[in-house]
Order: structure tokens, then C-alpha cells, then sequence
């Protein structure tokens, strides 16, 4: 009786305290704890960087070329996001639609620059004990001493820029599912098949490429039990991950590759 | 969603309908200059300490302007924005205060 008595009551609502709606104040939510995520990585590795002498600077000019596309990658993804965001919020599916493709594929040019960066590294010696090691790697190579005298630096930089691009490839896959919906669980499927064939058993993308079986699985799983068509404030929720993620590469490129630059 | 958080919504997408697109284009632009400056820098072999300063001030820069004008922060009401950023940048002092003393104590105890 009380309860059908104030769902009688036509406005039992109090005003958002935020002034939005609690889709985007979750995302906020969510955003400021990862923030501390990072924020604590990107200490660390400058923990080890003060207190280490001999700390290497390890990359040279094209280590830094390729940064810097990967940077302009990101930078552009936050401008046709935004589009996105705009297409959506003028009702224009079609355009909305595009900018978010466009956002996927900078995104997706970004994770395959920074994994061939990676596969470089570990094939010169810069290495984890936890990766297996490389047929036919000389032990003498540039970046074997650097992970042997400074261990340090290879586990903070692997956790630091693995930890981000696990972002990157997880804010395509929900870009992906906001866009395609149910048409992107196949398409994802493919790319778990060509990230996994593709790659050399030796290679740490060989069985990362798993995160994204796991993901079809549970994206086809939310897909079935909710389906829905996305509108504007999912696709604004969704931007605000997406610029989170570019946000934290611009404190990671300068610490991490322009301060331990090489350049002769 | 529930109706509230659906006229909520419209209310946030008809502000956005407002936006120009033309200052989104300005930012990006923005942000791609100071990383051009940053990589300049880079090959001119500054010291240490200099260039830091120099890339982590550009870095916060870059920063404010991806939440101010691509995550629209500068648009919410006054208590999302400084609820949000106070709690997060106090957060981080108290990682700064915690960590970097001690790091440079290592360095002085001469641990190797």
C-alpha cells in the first residue's frame, strides 16, 4: 500500500545533485579511481627513476618517431570522439556512426604501433622474466644489459605502457560495441583469430590476443541479455573513457619516452 | 533509463548542440603543437631538471584542455567540477608528499 502510494506521486524524484544524469556520474566515478590507478604507475616508475643512479635512456630517434605518430593517433581519436559525440547528440546515426569507426581505427593504428614497438624492445633484450624468451636473441644485445643492471626500468615500463594499452584496447571494444552493437561480436572474433595466429609463440601479444575472446564472450552475453539501441549520453559515457585514456598517455609519453631520450 | 535521467540527458545533449565545432579542431590543433614543442625539446638536449619542469607544465596543459573542452568538464556545474578535480589532485599531492622523500633517501642512504 505504501509503495503504490508513492509510486503514485508524480515527482518522488530529487534533482541530480550533479546536474547530469548517473550514467556520466558513474563514468566520472569510475574515471577518478583509475586515475589514481595511473597516477600510482606513473610514481613508481619515477620512484625508480630518482632513486636509481645508473637509470637507462634507452630509446633513440626512432623509438621517439613512433611515440610521437602514436601521440598524433591518439590526439586525433579524441577529435573525431568528439565528433561522435556531436553527430549523436544531432540525431545524424550515420555520421555518429563514422566518427566512431574513425576513432576505432585510430585506436586500433595506435595499439599496433606501440605492439611492433614492444616486439622491437623484447627482441633487443629488454625483456620480463616472465616473457618467453626469443629464439635466437643475443644475450649481448643493447637492452639485455639494461634488464639485467636496471631491472627496474623494464618491469615499470612494461606495467606502465601494458597497463595503458590494455585501456586503449578495451575503450575499441566498447567503442565498438556502442557503434556495431551485435555486428562487432564476429568482426572481434576475427581480430582475437588474426592477433592470435599472427604472432610467434614467443611473443607476449600471442596470448594477450585471449583478452579479446574473453571480451566477445562477455560483450555477446550483455548484447543478449540487454539489448539496446545506444543514444547520445551512451556515446557521450563512452568519449569520456576514451579522452581519460589519451589524458594519461600525455603524462606517459613525456616521462617515460621523451625523458629517457637518446638522441646523438 | 528512468524518465529524470532521460529529460536529464536531453537537457545535457541540447547543451551540446550548442557547441561550436570549430573550437574542437582549435584544441586538437592546440594539443598537437605542444607535443611537436615537447619532441623539439626532446632533441635539444636540455638538462634534466629543465626539460621535467618544461614537460610536465605542457603536460597539464594538455591535460586541462582534453577535460575541459573534449570531456566538457567546463560546461557541468561548479560542484561536479570541483568536487571531481579537487578530489582526484588531493589524492595525488598525498602520493607526491609519500613517495619522492623517500626516493631521494634511498639515493642518500647509498642503496644500490
Amino acid at each position: 500500500m505504501a509503495e503504490s502510494t508513492v509510486h503514485d506521486i508524480p515527482s518522488v524524484y530529487e534533482p541530480s545533485l550533479f546536474g547530469t544524469y548517473s550514467k556520466k556520474i558513474g563514468m566520472w566515478l569510475f574515471l577518478l579511481s583509475d586515475s589514481l590507478t595511473f597516477g600510482a604507475l606513473l610514481y613508481a616508475y619515477s620512484y625508480g627513476r630518482i632513486s636509481t643512479a645508473n637509470w637507462p635512456t634507452p630509446f633513440h630517434s626512432e623509438s621517439i618517431v613512433n611515440a610521437t605518430i602514436m601521440t598524433a593517433f591518439l590526439l586525433t581519436s579524441s577529435l573525431t570522439m568528439v565528433l561522435a559525440v556531436r553527430a549523436s547528440v544531432h540525431r545524424d546515426s550515420k555520421a555518429q556512426t563514422l566518427w566512431l569507426l574513425a576513432t576505432m581505427l585510430c585506436g586500433i593504428g595506435f595499439i599496433v604501433l606501440h605492439g611492433r614497438e614492444w616486439s622491437k624492445l623484447i627482441a633487443e633484450g629488454l625483456t620480463l622474466s616472465m616473457f618467453p624468451a626469443v629464439p635466437g636473441q643475443e644475450a649481448a644485445s643493447e637492452f639485455a644489459s639494461v634488464s639485467k643492471g636496471v631491472p627496474q626500468f623494464a618491469s615499470t615500463f612494461f606495467t606502465l605502457t601494458g597497463m595503458h594499452m590494455l585501456h586503449v584496447t578495451l575503450g575499441v571494444i566498447y567503442l565498438g560495441v556502442v557503434a556495431l552493437r551485435r555486428k562487432f561480436i564476429p568482426i572481434l572474433l576475427v581480430l582475437w583469430l588474426v592477433a592470435w595466429l599472427a604472432t610467434p609463440a614467443y611473443s607476449p601479444f600471442h596470448y594477450g590476443a585471449h583478452i579479446l575472446l574473453i571480451a566477445a564472450i562477455v560483450c555477446a552475453i550483455i548484447l543478449w541479455l540487454k539489448p539496446k539501441v545506444y543514444d547520445s549520453s551512451d556515446v557521450e559515457v563512452a568519449g569520456l573513457y576514451w579522452h581519460f585514456v589519451d589524458l594519461v598517455w600525455m603524462f606517459i609519453f613525456p616521462l617515460v619516452y621523451l625523458m629517457s631520450a637518446k638522441i646523438l | 533509463m528512468e524518465p529524470d535521467q532521460i529529460a536529464i540527458a536531453e537537457r545535457v545533449a541540447e547543451e551540446h548542440r550548442h557547441h561550436k565545432k570549430a573550437q574542437f579542431f582549435w584544441v586538437w590543433g592546440a594539443l598537437l603543437l605542444m607535443t611537436a614543442i615537447e619532441v623539439y625539446l626532446t632533441y635539444q638536449n636540455l638538462e634534466p631538471i629543465k626539460m621535467l619542469t618544461i614537460l610536465m607544465g605542457l603536460s597539464l596543459i594538455k591535460a586541462a584542455l582534453i577535460i575541459g573542452f573534449f570531456m566538457h568538464l567546463r560546461y557541468e556545474v561548479s560542484r561536479m567540477k570541483w568536487l571531481t578535480m579537487c578530489s582526484v589532485v588531493a589524492c595525488l599531492i598525498l602520493m607526491t608528499i609519500f613517495f619522492f622523500p623517500d626516493a631521494h633517501r634511498v639515493v642518500t642512504l647509498g642503496v644500490k
